[in-house]
C-alpha cells in the first residue's frame, strides 16, 4: 500500500439532517446545514489554503489564510468559521484573496527558520504546502528583526519534541489537547508577539499533566511537535492499516513504514473505534517488537534448572508432540491442556482450541479472560442471552446519564474516555460506583454529580439498594419491563429488592455509602434521560462477580435502559482481544459463539467439519488445572501468550502447580515469569509480524496487518498448525483469512465475516450474519437474544475474605495509562518514564498509624503471602482501603492476593484481600529468593556450553 | 483434585441457586456443576459426598447427590 493521506476537511462533519445547496468557484455543492465553507469546498474538491483549522477540532479562525469572498456580501470572511447558506456563491480564489493570502505566509515565515531542507517534516509540512499554494516567492521582512529563533527546544517527552522556533501560534494543538483528548494540558500564553504554547504552567512537556497520547503531535502543521521516530528515521513512504494490540478499545491505525522499519503509527481517522484518537501505548509504545529482550529462537530443556538450549523449530515442535504423546499414554488423556491468549488473535486462539479439542481429545482448555471478564460472559448470557456488551461506542453520544463502576477509564481505555468526556463535558451527568477516586470523580471540565465510594466487596448489596430505591420510589419503565421481559421474574425480583433489609438506609452500614447518596444516585439513574452503564474489573473480580454483572443487566432491564442507542450495559475489556477469545472457544465448556459442548448438535458439526469424535464433558480451568497439577493428575500444559506466574492469583499456588508438571511450554514474546517453569520456549510474534483479526469490547471485528517480517520465522497461528500436525491431527491452512473462513462456517454469529468485507467495510460487529449483514452496532433492540429478559436475584454473599486484627485493611487493585497488565511489553518502552514501580496508595490517617511516609519502603501482607513496594500517601483511597497496581514482576502482586473467587466461574478475587501494611527496610525474603531462581531461570546456554 | 477446595465452591455455588426463587436450588446446582465441572471434579465431589459429605450445604449435598444418580435423600 502507498502511504495513505487522509483528506483533512478542515472542520468537523455537520451532523444535521437539513441540506443545504450553494457554488463554490462554479461548483455546485449539497452539505448539510452547519458545514464550514473550507468543508463543502472539499467536498466540491476545492481546497482552500488553511493553516489553523484541521477537522479534528472546531475552527478557530485565527491565521486569515483561508478567506473567500461571498458575492453580493462585503469583506473576505474565514472560511473555516463561516457556516454555508443556501445559494450563495463563493469564490475561493481571486487576485484580491491571492494578495491577502501572501501576505499573511509572508509574515508566517519571516519568524520561521529556512531549514525546510534539513527539517524532520521535510514533505509533510502544511507551511511548506501553503507556502507553495499560495505561491510565495520572497519574503521582504528579513530575519533581522525580533523573532523566536532561538527558541529552546523541550525534548522531555520520550517520544516527542517541541521545538517553539518552528511554531506559528496556530493553537491547533492546544485544542486537540481539550477537544479530542480532554486533557487540557495546553494553553497559548502571552499575547502578541510574546503569546507561544505552554505545557501546564510553562513546565517541560514531561512535568505537565500531559498524558502523551499525541493528539497534539498528529494535530501540529509544522515540525514544531514531532515524533523522535520521524526525526531518528525520516518520513515513512507506505502504511498499513491495522488494530492496536494493547487495550480492548481496538484502535485502527496506520502503521507508517520505511520498508519494514516502522516509523511511526499514526491513529486512523475511518477507525470506527476510535476515530483517528489513540493513547500513549498505541501511538508510541511499539518498540517492544524489536526490544533486545525479544527470544527469537525456539528453545528447550529438560529441566526447569538446567539452562536453556536453543534448537530448531522442528526439534522444539517434535518435542512438543513426543512430550504431549508420552504423558497423555503415561497420565491419561486428561492430564493435558493449554490456554489460548487475548493478546493473539481470533484465528491463533481459535486454532489452539481446536488443537486441544480436536488433537488433545480433551476439552482442558481456557484463557485469560478467565481472570477478568468470565463473570460477564456468564452474567449477560444469563440476563439478556449473549456474552456480550450491548452497544458500540459511539452510542455514548447519546447517554444522558452515564454510571460508571469498577472501571477506570482514562487509565484503562483511554481512547473511549475522551469519547466519554466529550459528553461529559456537553452535559451528560455522571455517577461513579468505585472504591477509589478515579480521575474522572473530578478533572478539568467533568465531575461526577454522584461518587457512591463503597467498600471494597460490597458491589452487589449497592447494586440492590439501588434497585430497592428504583422499584420503591416507582420509577420502574413497567411497560418496557412488561413487554419485553418475564414479568412474573420481575415480579419476583421487585419483591425481593423492596425488602427493608436492602434499603439504602439498611446497606449503608455495608457499603459505607451514606443513604441518600444512593437514594440520589439510583433517582438519577432511573429518571436523567438515557442512561448507560460502563463497566470493568472492579465489577467482575469478585466472590460475587457474576452476581454483579446480573445485577446490572436487572438495573437496566426495569429502567427501560436497554435495547436502543445511548443506554446499554458495556464491560470495558481488558485487554485487545478478551472479547474475540471468549468468542472464539476458549472456554472449557463452550464452542465458538458460546455453545456449550454437552449440545449434540453443535457439536456434530465440528466433529463433521473437523473429522474426530469431540468430548461432550467440560474441561478444566486454569485454577483447576493448577489445582489438579498440585495433586499430581494434570502435568502438560501447552500456554499461548499469557503469563500465568504473573497474572494469576496466589502466586505461591500458581508456582507449585507448575513446578509440578512435567511439560510447560510457553509461547511468547519475552522469557516472562511462567516461561522460568517452562521446559519448552516457542518465540512468537507481535501484533506487527502477522495476518489476523481482533475483536474490541464493542464486539468489532478488526484486521490485524502484517507489515513486517515475523522476528522469529513463525506467526501464532503457524506454531500451532505445527504443533497439530506433529501430535498426528494435521491442519492445512495457507493464510488466516482461511481460519476465519472455517469459524465463519461453524459459527452462527460469524457466518457473514469474511476478510473481504472486512477489508470492505474496515470493519464489523458481531452478529454478522444473514439478518445482519453488515453487523451489529446495538444489540437487543427489538427483543432479547434469549426471548424475554430474565431478572435475577441479587442476595448479596459477603466474601470470606475479611478484614480482622491480623489483616484490618483491604487492599484493591488496578492499572494505569502508561502501562499494560502485566507490563510484559509496556515495561520495554519508555512508557517506564510514567511508572517505573508499582506503588502502594494509603490514606493519610492509615499511614499515620503506621508510621509511614511518602516514599517509604512497605511490607503488604496478607494470609496468602507478603510483598514488598514503596508507599504513595493519597486521599484518593478510602481509610481503610490500599490500592496498587500489577505491571511489575518484581512487586509480585499476585503474591498477596488469595484464592478466593467468582462462584460461578472461578474468577479471581483479585478486587478484595484483608492486608496488613508495614515499614519495612525493602524487598521481602520471597521477592529476593524469587529474584534469584528467576534469574537463574533465565540462563540461556551458549553455543559452545 | 483436593476435596476441600471443591466442598468450597460447591457451597459458593449452592448460596446462589438457594436464592433465587423461581428455579429448584437442587436442579440448579446440579445443572451447574454438569455443565461447568470437568468429570474429574464431578467424581471427586461425588466420592465424597457418598463418605458424608461433611461441610456440604445440605442443598449442595443433594445435589451432589442427584448428580451422581444416587437421587436425593
Ligand atoms: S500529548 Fe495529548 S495530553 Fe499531551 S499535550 Fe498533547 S494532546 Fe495534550
Ligand atoms: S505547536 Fe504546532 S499546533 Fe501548536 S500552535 Fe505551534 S504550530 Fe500550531
Ligand atoms: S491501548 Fe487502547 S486506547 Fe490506547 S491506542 Fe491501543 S486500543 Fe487505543
Ligand atoms: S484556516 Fe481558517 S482562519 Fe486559519
Amino acid at each position: 500500500m502507498p502511504l495513505i493521506q487522509e483528506t483533512d476537511y478542515g472542520t468537523p462533519v455537520s451532523k444535521a439532517e437539513k441540506t443545504v445547496t450553494l457554488t463554490i468557484d462554479g461548483v455546485k455543492v449539497t452539505v448539510p446545514e452547519g458545514t464550514s465553507l473550507m468543508r463543502a469546498a472539499v467536498d466540491a474538491g476545492i481546497q482552500v489554503p488553511k493553516l489553523c483549522a484541521t477537522d479534528s477540532v472546531a475552527a478557530f479562525g485565527s491565521c486569515r489564510l483561508c478567506l473567500v469572498e461571498i458575492k453580493g456580501r462585503n469583506g473576505t470572511p474565514a472560511s473555516c468559521t463561516t457556516p454555508v447558506a443556501e445559494g450563495i456563491e463563493v469564490s475561493t480564489q481571486t487576485e484580491r484573496l491571492k494578495q491577502i493570502r501572501r501576505g499573511v505566509m509572508e509574515l508566517y515565515i519571516s519568524d520561521h527558520p529556512l531549514d525546510c531542507l534539513t527539517c524532520a517534516a521535510n514533505g509533510d509540512c502544511e507551511l511548506q504546502d501553503m507556502a507553495g499554494a499560495v505561491g510565495l516567492r520572497e519574503v521582504r521582512y528579513g530575519y533581522a528583526g525580533e523573532n523566536h529563533l532561538d527558541a529552546a527546544k523541550d525534548e522531555s517527552n520520550p517520544y516527542f519534541t517541541f521545538d517553539p522556533s518552528k511554531c506559528i501560534v496556530c493553537s491547533r494543538c492546544v485544542r486537540a489537547c481539550e477537544e479530542v483528548q480532554g486533557t487540557f494540558a495546553l494553553t497559548i500564553d502571552g499575547r502578541g508577539f510574546a503569546s507561544h504554547v505552554s505545557a501546564g504552567i510553562d513546565q517541560d512537556f514531561i512535568e505537565s499533566e500531559c498524558v502523551s497520547c499525541g493528539a497534539c503531535v498528529q494535530a501540529c502543521p509544522t515540525a514544531t511537535l514531532m515524533e523522535k521516530s520521524v526525526i531518528d528515521i525520516g518520513q515513512p513512504e507506505h502504511s498499513v492499516v491495522t488494530t492496536c494490540a494493547y487495550c480492548g478499545v481496538g484502535c485502527s491505525f496506520k502503521a507508517e513504514m520505511r520498508g519494514t522499519e516502522v516509523v511511526r503509527m499514526v491513529p486512523y481517522k475511518d477507525g470506527k473505534a476510535n476515530h483517528g484518537h489513540s493513547c500513549v501505548k498505541g501511538r508510541f509504545a511499539w518498540g517492544y517488537a524489536t526490544h533486545r529482550d525479544r527470544i527469537l529462537n525456539p528453545m528447550v530443556r529438560e529441566k526447569i534448572s538446567d539452562p536453556w538450549r536453543e534448537v530448531s523449530w522442528d526439534e522444539a515442535i517434535g518435542h512438543v508432540a513426543s512430550e504431549f504423546k508420552r504423558i497423555q499414554a503415561k497420565y491419561g488423556r486428561t492430564a493435558v491442556g493449554g490456554i489460548t491468549s487475548s493478546r493473539c488473535t481470533n484465528e491463533e486462539t481459535y486454532l489452539v482450541q481446536k488443537l486441544i479439542r480436536a488433537g488433545f481429545g480433551n476439552n482442558n482448555v481456557d484463557t485469560c479472560a478467565r481472570v477478568c471478564h468470565s463473570p460477564t460472559g456468564y452474567g449477560l448470557k444469563e440476563t439478556f442471552g449473549t456474552s456480550a456488551g450491548t452497544q458500540d461506542f459511539d452510542s455514548v453520544t447519546e447517554a444522558e446519564v452515564v454510571l460508571i463502576i469498577g472501571a477506570n477509564p482514562t487509565d484503562a481505555h483511554p481512547v473511549f474516555a475522551s469519547q466519554m468526556k466529550r459528553r461529559l463535558r456537553a452535559g451528560a451527568k455522571l455517577i461513579v460506583l468505585d472504591p477509589r477516586r478515579i480521575d474522572l470523580v473530578r478533572m478539568p471540565h467533568v465531575e461526577a454529580s454522584h461518587h457512591l465510594q463503597l467498600k471494597p466487596g460490597t458491589n452487589v448489596a449497592l447494586i440492590t439498594a439501588l434497585a430497592h430505591v428504583i422499584v420503591t420510589e416507582g420509577l420502574a419503565d413497567e411497560a418496557f419491563v412488561r413487554e419485553r421481559c418475564d414479568w412474573d421474574e420481575f415480579q419476583d425480583w421487585a419483591a425481593f429488592v423492596a425488602e427493608a433489609r436492602n434499603s439504602p438506609e439498611a446497606v449503608s452500614a455495608i457499603t459505607g455509602v451514606p443513604a441518600d447518596a444512593i437514594r440520589a444516585a439510583a433517582r438519577l439513574y432511573a429518571t436523567g434521560g438515557n442512561a448507560a452503564i460502563y463497566y470493568g474489573l472492579g465489577v467482575t473480580e469478585h466472590s460475587q462477580g457474576t452476581t454483579m454483572v446480573m445485577g446490572m443487566a436487572n438495573l437496566a432491564m426495569a429502567t427501560g435502559n436497554i435495547g436502543r442507542r445511548g443506554v446499554g450495559v458495556n464491560p470495558l475489556r481488558g485487554q485487545n482481544n478478551v472479547q474475540g477469545a471468549c468468542d472464539m472457544g476458549s472456554f472449557p465448556h463452550e464452542f465458538t459463539g458460546y455453545r456449550h459442548i454437552s449440545d449434540d448438535v453443535t457439536r456434530a458439526t465440528f466433529e463433521a467439519l473437523w473429522g474426530v469424535t469431540l468430548d461432550a464433558e467440560p474441561g478444566l480451568r486454569i485454577p483447576n488445572m493448577l489445582d489438579a497439577a498440585v495433586d499430581g493428575s494434570f502435568k502438560a500444559i501447552y500456554i499461548q501468550g499469557e503469563d500465568i506466574a504473573q497474572s494469576d492469583p496466589d502466586t505461591q499456588h500458581v508456582v507449585a502447580g507448575l513446578e509440578n508438571m512435567e511439560c510447560v511450554v510457553v509461547q511468547d514474546l519475552f522469557l516472562n515469569e511462567t516461561a522460568n517453569f517452562a521446559h519448552v520456549f516457542l518465540p512468537g510474534s507481535t501484533f506487527l509480524e502477522k495476518d489476523g483479526t481482533f475483536t474490541n469490547a464493542e464486539r468489532r471485528i478488526g484486521r490485524v496487518r502484517k507489515v513486517m517480517p515475523s522476528r522469529s520465522g513463525m506467526a501464532d497461528w503457524e506454531i500451532t498448525v505445527a504443533i497439530s500436525n506433529a501430535m498426528g491431527f494435521p491442519m492445512h491452512y495457507a493464510h488466516p483469512s482461511e481460519i476465519m473462513d472455517e469459524i465463519a462456517e461453524l459459527t452462527p454469529t460469524f457466518a457473514g465475516v469474511s476478510y473481504d468485507k472486512l477489508d470492505a467495510l474496515g470493519s464489523v460487529q458481531w452478529p454478522c450474519n444473514e439478518a445482519a449483514p453488515e453487523g451489529t452496532p446495538i444489540m437487543h433492540i427489538d427483543h432479547f437474544v434469549r426471548g424475554k429478559g430474565h431478572f435475577v436475584i441479587t442476595e448479596y454473599v459477603p466474601t470470606d475474605e475479611r478484614t480482622g486484627p491480623r489483616f484490618p485493611l483491604l487492599l484493591t487493585t488496578g492499572r494505569i495509562l502508561s502501562q499494560y497488565n502485566v507490563g510484559a511489553q509496556t515495561r520495554r518502552t519508555d512508557n517506564v518514564v510514567w511508572h517505573h514501580e508499582d506503588l502502594l496508595e494509603i490514606h493519610p490517617h492509615d499511614a499515620e498509624q503506621r508510621g509511614v511516609r511518602d516514599g517509604d519502603w512497605v511490607r503488604l501482607q496478607s494470609r496468602a503471602g507478603g510483598t514488598s513496594l514503596r508507599a504513595k500517601i493519597t486521599e484518593r483511597v478510602a481509610p481503610g482501603v490500599v490500592y496498587t497496581t500489577f505491571h511489575h514482576p518484581e512487586t509480585q502482586a499476585n503474591v498477596v492476593t488469595t484464592e478466593f473467587s467468582d462462584w460461578a466461574t472461578n474468577c479471581p478475587e483479585y478486587k478484595v484481600t484483608a492486608v496488613q501494611v508495614s515499614p519495612s527496610n525493602g524487598p521481602t525474603e520471597w521477592q529476593s529468593r524469587y529474584q534469584g531462581i528467576s534469574e537463574h531461570n533465565r540462563h540461556i546456554a551458549d553455543a559452545a556450553e | 483434585m483436593s476435596p476441600d477446595r471443591l466442598i468450597y465452591m460447591a457451597n459458593q455455588i449452592g448460596k446462589y441457586f438457594e436464592s433465587q426463587h423461581r428455579q429448584n436450588a437442587v436442579d440448579g446446582i446440579a445443572d451447574h456443576l454438569r455443565k461447568f465441572w470437568d468429570p474429574s471434579m464431578r467424581r471427586t465431589i461425588s466420592a465424597y459426598a457418598k463418605n458424608g459429605g461433611e461441610g456440604l450445604d445440605p442443598v449442595v449435598l443433594q445435589a451432589v447427590r442427584a448428580l451422581s444418580g444416587v437421587g436425593p435423600t
